[in-house]
């Protein structure tokens, strides 16, 4: 936007009273293009909100109401909680939302102090072999997951840590692609304020924990939710790595759930309601570091 | 600026110390299990039974494999149904909620959901829809059309994998695209107006060439993500792939090969090695498209 537009005084007020709608730069939008824009957006929402709710509807229908009607019936006549006594009367759920939770907060915590560790070296510190380390974590960066699961899982036997929420943990625990995101945001920051604290006779680190860290948090919440959404939602590794039943995951215990009471649609819709909704609830606080996240690792990616 | 006495001023293992974690971690869990993948594809190692050196012999055997035809057919056709359109609906998406009208943001939210679901979830969810009895079958009848077996037949159970990946991969998408429409400069939209060019006009010779770049990289993003798919088929197909396995895909058949005390871990390995392969060729090959287009 130019200056003159933004001094120019205020058109006098016409005699138009209906409201208006007007875009980013000012512009109005017909009323027209708003409401096909409007219906757009209604058979999008329908289409990707849809499925969840009709979820949310099935796990709260009772035992005697025909889920199976044709027409459906969008909303349950009784609702009950019936069906999430019943989860956790067939799978011990709440134990595998726990297991869930100790694994994200786990992969949380040593995301963000590993990543931000490693990050600081590459981008500040001088040493012989950075560039090396850092040819190390691009080319972990791309590795693809799912080529090396076999020797993943393999390595873990040869520690012993098959079937433990350590070896769900391990792999995953230092992303490359968050230390290059942090090593990023280290790179970004002005050099002149580290050569003051410098100066001032602060050790490596306390410029590390008082100058550098507190002026990435921004990153590191990007980090921190990538790892936390990453690790509550992952199925590959934990499927792999896990096969007592009394160790598994949200994920892991659906997919087991579903194995073994297919036909029970109540049931499995309620086992997703519990493991989808502390995610939404996340996404519902935090979305603008969400959506920072998908740039910032699109870009790496 | 004075370099030198920075260094004499920081410990002279320190810089270590901070790398330390972060490299023991990938070195551990990702480049050694790489390089140990690339090794044991030439033995017969199994899970308990360490293996010998056998050559090429797992290559050979995956030639004569028919499992293996199947899962590398059914990961190539996933690129070829998914990345279309997951390049195109996603922007025509971001279109859609570019403009500033009131309650946009919601709309944004929502329609980034599936992306924070987890895999298992929404594999779950459509499994339900798609049912024999299910919602869309119960629409399908209602309006007159008849019950589809979404999950039964082995080429609709392929499609509505596909179908449920983009569904999963379209909020992701649209947010690399909002982020690039921002850097389209409005001129180029008001002077292609004046010209007298519609909206599709537009679309095609302003919006798609000032994007490309991002086209590019959602096509290569998406297309390497195509190509490894495993839970949207584990969970809709079963364990073992749909009927007599033939919607197996490659790294489905990784998983199952080279899994369990019986797991064939140097098969598995050769199996994992054609995932890279195809991989690093997928990103050339969009990489050059990308370069093609430029000159």
């Amino acid at each position: 936007m130019s200056v003159l537009e933004k001094v120019r005084p205020e058109p006098p007020v016409t005699v138009r009273k209906e409201p208006r709608v007007t875009d980013e730069h000012g512009r109005r939008i017909h009323v027209g293009e708003l409401v096909w824009r409007y219906l757009l957006l209604l058979v999008v929402l329908a289409l990707t909100v849809g499925p969840f709710l009709w979820q949310l509807s099935t796990s709260l229908k009772g035992p005697t109401e025909d889920i199976y009607s044709s027409p459906p019936s969008f909303l349950p006549a009784r609702p009950t909680l019936h069906n999430y006594t019943r989860v956790a009367d067939t799978i011990p759920v709440w134990d595998y939302a726990l297991n869930s939770l100790k694994v994200a907060t786990a992969n949380v915590v040593t995301n963000c102090v590993g990543s931000a560790l490693a990050g600081y070296a590459l981008a500040r510190l001088r040493f012989r072999g950075r560039r090396v380390t850092t040819l190390a974590f691009v080319l972990a960066m791309l590795v693809p997951v799912e080529g090396i699961v076999i020797a993943q899982f393999t390595t873990m036997r040869e520690l012993g840590l098959n079937n433990t929420l350590i070896g769900v943990v391990l792999p995953g625990a230092i992303g490359a692609m968050n230390v290059l995101l942090m090593r990023n945001a280290f790179r970004n920051l002005p050099y002149e304020i580290e050569e003051a604290a410098y100066v001032d006779g602060a050790d490596v680190w306390q410029r590390f924990l008082r100058v550098a860290l507190p002026s990435v948090k921004g990153t590191l919440a990007v980090v921190a939710i990538f790892a936390f959404m990453g690790a509550w939602d992952d199925f590959l590794w934990p499927l792999i790595v896990l096969s007592d039943p009394s160790k598994f995951t949200l994920t892991i215990g659906l997919n087991y759930l579903h194995g073994t009471f297919a036909n029970d649609e109540r049931l499995v819709a309620a086992g997703t309601v519990i493991a989808v909704a502390p995610l939404i609830a996340l996404f519902a606080c935090l979305q603008r570091y969400f959506f920072r996240g998908v740039g910032e690792g699109a870009v790496k990616g | 600026m004075a370099t030198p006495v920075r260094i004499r001023r920081q410990l002279p293992f320190s810089p270590w110390l901070f790398a330390a974690p972060g490299l023991l971690v990938t070195g551990a869990f990702v480049l050694y299990p790489f390089v140990s993948t690339l090794v044991n594809s030439f033995t017969d190692r199994r899970t308990l039974l360490p293996g010998h050196f056998v050559d090429l012999a797992n290559f050979r055997e995956l030639l004569h494999d028919d499992m293996f035809w199947t899962g590398l057919r059914n990961s190539t056709l996933y690129i070829l149904g998914v990345v279309p359109a997951l390049v195109i609906l996603p922007l025509l998406l971001a279109l859609l909620v570019q403009k500033n009208i009131p309650g946009i943001t919601f709309f944004r939210s929502a329609f980034y959901t599936p992306v924070v679901a987890s895999i298992v979830v929404v594999g779950l969810i459509w499994v339900w829809l798609l049912d024999e009895r299910g919602l869309v079958n119960s629409l399908l009848e209602t309006v007159g059309i008849g019950r589809v077996g979404f999950l039964s037949d082995q080429w609709l159970l392929l499609l509505s994998a596909m179908a449920v990946t983009v569904w999963k991969g379209l909020g992701y998408y649209m947010i690399i695209y909002l982020a690039a429409l921002a850097n389209v400069p409005r001129e180029l939209h008001e002077a292609a107006a004046v010209d007298g060019a519609g909206p599709v006009r537009r679309f095609l010779s302003v919006t798609v060439p000032a994007v490309r770049s991002t086209m590019v990289l959602v096509a290569a993003l998406s297309s390497v993500a195509a190509f490894k798919v495993f839970s949207e088929v584990y969970l809709m197909a079963g364990p073992s792939g749909g009927p007599a396995g033939e919607d197996t895909t490659l790294v489905m058949l990784v998983q199952r090969t080279g899994t369990g005390l019986t797991g064939r871990v140097g098969y598995a390995s050769a199996l994992s090695v054609v995932v890279f392969v195809v991989t690093v060729a997928l990103m050339l090959l969009v990489l050059r498209a990308d370069r093609r287009d430029e000159s």
